[in-house]
């Protein structure tokens, strides 16, 4: 039985599409074949931090029009086995997405993927609303910042009375929480909220907390999902996140500041 | 004076990031309050005016639904001013013109 997955957040720029990405390629180097799916017509981005930009022919407005088939428009990763890359249309209009088209792509999807993962497109407008329609899970990617966890409790509330799952009174979509942009050192100085704050606030489970760091623009910069910068804190993170998904119970990492200088370390040596 | 205000100054200060939580659970406690997430207070007087008027003779106008908050509790308030007897006429045909429109 196929999962969809929704990243979503409602506020724009706090990691959704990275998330996607890295979501997609730890589920996929699990063994399980997966598909993560840009729903940001008109501003598709998915394509250049998957480094494919290049290979896209089809997107998926075409697969919902009947101008191309779904074979055609899944571009396949050069990197990871059993991962492949849905994109969105950069030229069409958003009002081409409907509900029953997504569904007709999702269930056709269904029968070749283990996992669909769908990037949503900030905002609680249209897009956003069928990214997650058809969820059975939803991360919902939150920043240590006031707005983005606003922003967060209300896609918490479209999720709870809008979803698919909502409407036909099914369980609920399963909500994560992926805390994302995470600086324990300004945690520590007390200028930034810290996890147990955001969770309690929040009230879903945590799956992971993503350190703060340049390697996220970097792997943006070259196409790299940052999951497969192995040596980076953020990968390992997110590699520990999609472990969680899966079930497996594993300690939060990167939550405290990281140590530096030889005198320090001498001294806690010492003491 | 100076030396409590020396004192005061030592005290601890609270730091943004206590700010920010508590800003937060104020307001998501009032926005949480709505089920679907909208703006329900102007269907909420139409259809509390709609039952009010099976029962007495209201003019439609005549309603306050106010939703406030203070620290951590909240009120709904619904004001519905009776017209006096001698009006109750004109506001029942007041109500029926409202509901011819709507």
């Amino acid at each position: 039985m196929a999962t969809v997955i929704v990243v979503t957040s409602g506020k724009g720029g706090v990691g959704k599409t990275t998330t996607s990405a890295s979501l997609a390629a730890g589920l996929a180097q699990t063994g399980a074949k997966t598909v993560v799916i840009d729903f940001d017509v008109g501003l598709r981005n998915l394509d250049l931090i998957m480094g494919c930009e290049r290979r896209v022919v089809f997107d998926l407005i075409n697969v919902i029009q009947g101008e191309a088939q779904l074979r055609q428009a899944l571009i396949r990763d050069k990197r990871v086995g059993n991962l492949y890359i849905l994109a969105a249309s950069q030229t069409r209009d958003k009002e081409a997405l409907t509900q029953e088209g997504i569904g007709k792509v999702l269930d056709e999807l269904k029968e070749e993927f283990e996992y669909i993962v769908c990037d949503s497109p900030a905002g609680i407008e249209k897009g956003a609303l069928l990214a997650l329609y058809y969820a059975d899970h939803a991360i919902v990617v939150t920043n240590p910042e006031i707005s983005s966890v606003r922003d967060s409790d209300r896609i918490l509330g479209v999720l709870a009375s809008r979803s698919n799952r909502a409407e036909r009174g099914e369980t609920p979509v399963k909500e994560h929480l992926l805390l994302t942009r995470y600086s324990p050192a300004r945690v520590a100085t007390g200028e930034m909220l810290k996890v147990e704050d955001v969770q309690e606030i929040l009230a879903i489970p945590l799956l992971g907390v993503i350190p703060d760091s340049p390697d996220v623009l970097k792997c943006s910069n070259i196409g790299l999902p940052v999951i497969l910068d192995e040596k980076s804190n953020v990968a390992q993170a997110y590699q520990d996140s999609v472990s969680r998904f899966l079930g497996k119970t594993i300690e939060m990492r990167f939550l405290e500041e990281e140590r530096k200088g030889l005198l320090k370390r001498w001294f806690r040596g010492a003491a | 004076m100076s030396i409590i205000s020396f004192f005061r100054s030592r005290k601890k200060e609270k730091v943004s990031a206590e700010t920010a939580r508590d800003r937060l659970q104020i307001v998501l406690a009032h926005e949480r309050i709505s089920v679907n997430g909208e703006d329900f207070l102007p269907r909420l007087q139409r259809e509390i005016m709609e039952v009010v008027a099976r029962y007495v003779s209201v003019d439609a106008k005549q309603a306050v639904v106010k939703l406030e908050q203070d620290g951590d509790l909240s009120t709904l308030e619904i004001e519905v001013a009776l017209p006096r007897p001698e009006n109750a006429r004109t506001g029942e045909r007041e109500l029926e013109e409202t509901a011819a429109q709507a």
